[in-house]
Formats: C-alpha cells, structure tokens, sequence
C-alpha cells in the first residue's frame, strides 16, 4: 500500500519535471509556429507582401485586418541585411523576431524620425567585425544585433479606412529587405544620406 | 514483476500529469505577466525579450506573432465587465474612451483567433473611422443584426473574444492601473 502511495507520488514529481522540460522545450519542437507557417510562401532575404487578413485567411491567428502585412525571412549568414521601408501616410512599423518568435526589437516611423525607415541588421558577431571609423559614421544608422542567425522581420503599414488598403499595401511592396553586398557598399550608402536629411530633427533616434 | 507494474504506473502518471498540464497551461494561459484592467487582459512582456516560458510556449504553438513592445501593444477581453462571456447572438456596446495611442483598432475574432465572415467585410474598427460623439467619446454595437452607428457584425457565432490594439502609446511594461490606461467599458445589453 504505502508503496503505491510513493508511486503515486513520484508519478506526479516526474510529471512536474516532464511539464516543465516539456514547455521550455515547445519553442524548439513546435512545427506550427508562425516561421513555419511562412517559409512555404515566403522568399528569403526579400520582402513578400502578405495577402490580406479575412476570414478565408488562417495563415497565422490574431492578424490585424487593419494593417498591410509584409515580411522579409533572414539569414544572416551570408552577411548583413539592409532593410529600407518607405514610411505611409498613416502608421508604419517594423518588428524583428528570432527564428522561435522572440520578439527582441519593433520601431514605429515616428521612432525613427524619416520619411524612410533605414535599418542595418546583423548578428553581434557581424557587428563586432565592423571597422573602427565605420563604426563613427554610423551613429548616422541604425544597427541592429539579431540574437539569431535566422528569423523573421515583420513590417506593417495600417490603412486607417478601407480606402487606404491599397496606398498601404503599396508602401509594403516598395521596401527592400536585401544582404549587404560589398563592404566598401555601406560607406557609399552612408554618403549621401545626409543629403536628404537636412529636414529638422531627421537625426533623432530613438 | 511487481517492480515493473510499479515503475510503468509512474512513468504513466508522470506522462500524463505532465502534457496534461503542459497543453491546459498553452491552451487556456496562466496569469503570468498579465497586465488586467477592467474586462480587457494584455501581456506587455510577450513582445519583449522577458517573455515568460509559458506565453512563448503558447505563441509558437498557436502560430502567432506577438505585437512587439516598440509597436504596440493588445489587450484582449472574452467577457462583459460582469464576466459573462462575450455571446454573437446578443447586444454589446463596448463605449468610453482609450489609453492615449496615436492609432488604435478593435478587432473581432472567433476563438481560433480568426476573423469571422460578415456580407460588410466589417471585421473591426480603427480610430479613425469610428464615429464619435460630441464629446470625443464612442460607442460601438457588436450584434448579429445591423445597428445604427458603429456596427460590428458578430456573423451570429456563440463564442467570440475583442482585441484592442494600441499603437505608437506609453501603455506598456510599467502600466499598473486604470488611470495610465482607462479602457473602454464592455456592456452586454440585450439578449433574445
């Protein structure tokens, strides 16, 4: 009897374990995430503008119906992506996800200040290999460690009226999300952007 | 022999206790991190990197995309402020006003976290399309069968839940209570 009673009890200890192992390791096993369900009809390192969300659409749950949705796939291990988003009229925003969808950054158009949201994405690694001076004019830039090789940006445009869905969904299909060819590339794409930046304040950051 | 029972009756038990626990917990949430005010339930952590094991282990089984912190963030409400759930076939009025936010939208969803089909292809409202009273305020009707004004159609479905997302707005991580983010009331007004 007291035996069944131990048994019982290491039962339910070992299920503690099992439930705790289980859900820490759900990130890594889950076949259904939302990176998943994006690979098939998404292109790598380029952005692929997503049909719009209705009720025929269950590609992910809980997508804003308000919003035009575009996403860039990455992989950074071919080097740095250089991701350019035109700003709508309404409300523009880009967040960055890990491969297990941790969301580690999102920016809004105001944040950033421009009438182009300009980002330059890396791995830490990458970032560290930048040259020295390089690394001075590019307080002019914004740099952004991804936490991992792969993952996903997510840029959304929101159509404030029906209306506007098309203007927004345009804005998503006018920005670029491409790997950083050369690297003497960036130091040309450095030089003239202060040409347009004149405007007041288009240097604040964050 | 009697050893072997005991072992396999163990690890049963340790099999099942542990998924059942694992699938309650993704299924139906913890309390973890949630940030409640009045009927509406937000997770401003789920779009950082403090995102707790038990929401990520949720987001990657369901599939979803959490809203990042530095875009915004969503509140959920499944039930009335007198905590009867939020039923198609009956009046609601979801009325006041909103946490400042440059944009907001209010979104429909039926429990899968899809948008439920209506002939208006009216799947929710932004802030700049409501129409609003003379003193800035709102009131939208959520019903099956059309109503004057802010009208969104609930497609008669028995189950749904509302999503209010703020965009570009301080409510976040450090928002404790209804003052930094007074929250629409949610009101079910008729049944038939």
């Amino acid at each position: 009897m007291i035996r069944l009673v131990f048994t019982i009890i290491a039962g339910v200890l070992l299920g503690g374990v099992v439930h705790l192992v289980s859900v820490l390791a759900l990130p890594r096993i889950a076949t259904q995430d939302a990176y998943s369900r994006l690979t098939p009809i998404t292109k790598l390192n380029a952005v692929t503008v997503l049909p719009p969300a209705d009720p025929s659409n269950t590609l992910m749950p809980y997508l804003d119906p308000a919003f035009a949705t575009a996403v860039c796939r990455y992989d950074l291990s071919g080097g740095p992506i250089k991701l350019t988003v035109p700003v709508s009229q309404a409300y523009t925003s880009v967040s960055f996800y890990t491969r297990n969808e941790l969301a580690y950054y999102a920016i809004n158009d105001r944040s950033a200040g421009r009438k182009v949201i300009e980002l330059d994405l890396m791995t830490e690694a990458q970032h560290n290999e930048l040259p020295e001076d390089e690394e001075v004019t590019s307080a002019d830039r914004l740099i952004i460690d991804s936490p991992s090789t792969t993952g996903l940006i997510v840029l959304k445009a929101l159509a404030p009226e029906p209306g506007l869905m098309p203007q927004a969904q345009a804005t998503m299909a006018a920005s670029k999300c491409a790997v950083q060819v050369e690297e003497p590339q960036p130091k040309q794409a450095v030089a003239p952007a202060p040409v347009p930046a004149p405007a007041p304040a288009a240097r604040g950051k964050r | 022999m009697r050893l072997l029972f005991i072992i396999m009756l163990a690890l049963v038990l340790a099999a099942g206790v542990g998924v059942g626990l694992t699938w309650t917990t993704t299924t139906r949430g913890t309390e973890l991190g949630t940030l409640t005010i009045g009927a509406w339930t937000a997770r401003p952590r789920t779009g950082t990197s403090d995102i707790d094991p038990y929401s990520r282990a949720t987001i990657t089984r369901n599939g979803e995309l959490p809203i990042g912190t530095g875009d915004g963030v969503a509140f959920t409400a499944s039930a009335d402020d007198k905590k009867k759930a939020l039923d198609g076939r009956c009046d609601v009025v979801v009325s006041g006003v909103t946490p400042p936010a440059r944009f907001w939208t209010l979104t429909l969803y039926d429990k899968q976290g899809h948008l439920v089909a209506n002939t208006l292809e009216r799947y929710g409202f932004t802030s700049q399309e409501i129409v609003r009273g003379a003193d800035g305020g709102f009131e939208i009707r959520i019903a099956s069968r059309s109503r004057a004004g802010n009208w969104l159609p609930t497609g008669g479905i028995e189950r749904y839940a509302l999503m209010l997302r703020l965009y570009d707005t301080p409510v976040g991580v450090a928002t404790r209570t209804k003052r930094d983010a007074p929250m629409p009331a949610i009101a079910t007004v008729g049944c038939p």
